[in-house]
C-alpha cells in the first residue's frame, strides 16, 4: 500500500457498524474503500445525501460535495443543505474525517486558509469538525519535510480543540486531556522517526504496531 | 395566476447593485440560464450570494467573470481563480461564511429572524467582530439573517401553480434561498401540471416567477 491507502486503511478501522460518517476531500474520501464488509456504514455528503454510494456511471445529477459525480445507496435520502447542517452542527453525524495543513497537541486544526497565498475557503469543514462527535484528522505526517503535527496551530483555525484522533502514514495519535498520545506506530518507521518528524510534545506510552496495514480490501 | 415569464421580462426585474441569491453546489442545481441573463443584461455592483464561487466560466463565475460582483458571499472559492485574483487585485470583496452558517444565516431571514447562536467559527477568524454569547456554559457566535433582493432557483421540477420539489442533489441551497428573498424566480429542470401536496418542498407563495415554459415557448 502506499502512503495514502495506509492512512485509509487505518481510519477505517474507527468505524463502527450503522455509524453516520462525513468524509473530507482526499485521502477521506478514499476510506470509504476499506470498510470492512461485516460493518454497515452510511455516508452523508454535506451538499445533500444521506446514503452516498460511488460514481456508477449512471445518468443523472448527483454529486458528493466535491462536485464529482456519485450515487446513492439504497435507502437514502436527498435533503436540503440547512437540513444537512442539522446533521453536522447539531451532533447526528457519528464521525468525520477530514484532512488539515497543521493540527495541534490540543486537538485544535488549521485547514481552511494560508493568508496572502492559499484562501480555498472552509466550506463545511468548520461546522463539520464543530459538530461531529469523533473528529479524525487524516493526513500526511509532514508535507514535503515541513511539520505539520504542531504544539500550537501557526495558521488560523478551522477549529480550536477539536481533534479526537490523528492518523498518518508513519502513526496513529489521540488527543486526550493531559495531551496527544502516540498510540501505534507504522513498523517501517521506529518511535524515534515520528518523535522527529512531530513538532508537538508525544506522549510515549505503551506503543503499538500500526494496525490496518495488512488490508488489502478494493486497493 | 400565471407565474411564468420571458427572457425580457426577467431582465426588467434586475437592477445595479441587487443582492442576489444564487442556488446551487458547485453549479449542481445552479440556475445556468437565468445567470447567462443576468450578463447579458450588463447589471454591475452586485452582491452575490451562493455557496461557492462556481466555475471559471460556470455558475456564479460567468458574473464574476463579466466583473459585474462587487460582493461575493460564500464558503468557498478554491474551485474558481478568477474569485482569487480578483480578490487579490481589490476589484471583488468576498466575504467567506462556514457553509452551515450560510445556509442558517438565510434560512433565519426568510423565517424572519434576525440571526441565529452557532458554536461553528468559535475561537477562529469567523468570530471576529462578532457578539459571543454564553447558553449554558457553551459559546455561541451571533450571526446575523441574510436576505436577498432576488433569488434565483434551480434544479426544481416546477407544477402550474409554482410549487417546486427538486431533483437529487440539486436541492441543496434552492429552497431555503426560496424563502428568503423579495423576488424568487425559478428555473425549472422540468415542469408537470401538479406535483403531489405530499411531494412539495417549495410551496407556491413562495415563487413569484417561472422561467421559460409557458409563457417563453
Amino acid at each position: 500500500m502506499n502512503d495514502k491507502q495506509i492512512i485509509a486503511s487505518r481510519v477505517a478501522l474507527e468505524l463502527s457498524d450503522g455509524d453516520l460518517v462525513n468524509l473530507g476531500i482526499g485521502i477521506p474520501t478514499m476510506v470509504a474503500d476499506y470498510v470492512p464488509e461485516d460493518k454497515k456504514i452510511i455516508f452523508q455528503s454535506e451538499n445533500g445525501i444521506i446514503g452516498l454510494g460511488p460514481n456508477k456511471g449512471e445518468d443523472n445529477q448527483i454529486v458528493n460535495a466535491g462536485g464529482l459525480k456519485a450515487s446513492i445507496v439504497k435507502g437514502g435520502a436527498f435533503i436540503d443543505s440547512a437540513t444537512s447542517f442539522t446533521f453536522i452542527r447539531g451532533g447526528h453525524i457519528d464521525m468525520t474525517v477530514l484532512g488539515a495543513l497543521e493540527v495541534d497537541q490540543e486537538g485544535s486544526i488549521a485547514s481552511w486558509i494560508i493568508p496572502g497565498k492559499l484562501v480555498p475557503g472552509m466550506g463545511g469543514a468548520m461546522d463539520l469538525v464543530t459538530g461531529a462527535k469523533k473528529v479524525i484528522i487524516a493526513m500526511r505526517h509532514t508535507s514535503k519535510g515541513r511539520v505539520k503535527i504542531l504544539k500550537k496551530c501557526r495558521l488560523p483555525l478551522t477549529a480550536y480543540q477539536q481533534a479526537n484522533l490523528i492518523v498518518t502514514e508513519m502513526a496513529v495519535m489521540a488527543v486526550r486531556e493531559d495531551g496527544l498520545h502516540l498510540l501505534e506506530v507504522n513498523p517501517t518507521y521506529s518511535i524515534d522517526d515520528v518523535v522527529k518528524a512531530t513538532d508537538a510534545e508525544l506522549i510515549i506510552r505503551d506503543v503499538k504496531p500500526m494496525r490496518g496495514l495488512e488490508n488489502e480490501n478494493n486497493a | 395566476m400565471d407565474k411564468h415569464i420571458d427572457a425580457l421580462m426577467f431582465k426588467s426585474l434586475l437592477k445595479d447593485g441587487m443582492v442576489i441569491h444564487v442556488g446551487g453546489f458547485l453549479t449542481n442545481g445552479s440556475p445556468e440560464r437565468l445567470i447567462d441573463l443576468v450578463v447579458e443584461s450588463g447589471v454591475k455592483d452586485l452582491t452575490i450570494i451562493c455557496n461557492d464561487g462556481g466555475y471559471e466560466g460556470n455558475g456564479v463565475g460567468k458574473m464574476i467573470n463579466h466583473h459585474q460582483v462587487k460582493k461575493l458571499i460564500a464558503s468557498h472559492i478554491g474551485t474558481n481563480p478568477d474569485v482569487g485574483r480578483l480578490m487579490n487585485e481589490a476589484s471583488l470583496e468576498v466575504e467567506l461564511v462556514p457553509q452551515g452558517t450560510l445556509v442558517e444565516r438565510i434560512r433565519a431571514y426568510g423565517a424572519g429572524l434576525g440571526g441565529v447562536l452557532t458554536p461553528t467559527g468559535i475561537k477562529t477568524m469567523v468570530e471576529e467582530g462578532k457578539k459571543v454569547i454564553r447558553v449554558k456554559d457553551k459559546d455561541y457566535l451571533l450571526e446575523l439573517a441574510l436576505g436577498a433582493d432576488l433569488a434565483l432557483i434551480g434544479g426544481a421540477v416546477s407544477d402550474q401553480y409554482g410549487n417546486l420539489k427538486y431533483r437529487e442533489t440539486m436541492r441543496n441551497f434552492n429552497p431555503i434561498m426560496a424563502t428568503s428573498a423579495k423576488i424568487v424566480v425559478v428555473e425549472p429542470v422540468d415542469q408537470v401540471q401538479e406535483i403531489d401536496p405530499d411531494d412539495v418542498v417549495t410551496p407556491h407563495p413562495f415563487v413569484d416567477y417561472i422561467m421559460g415554459g409557458k409563457a417563453d415557448e
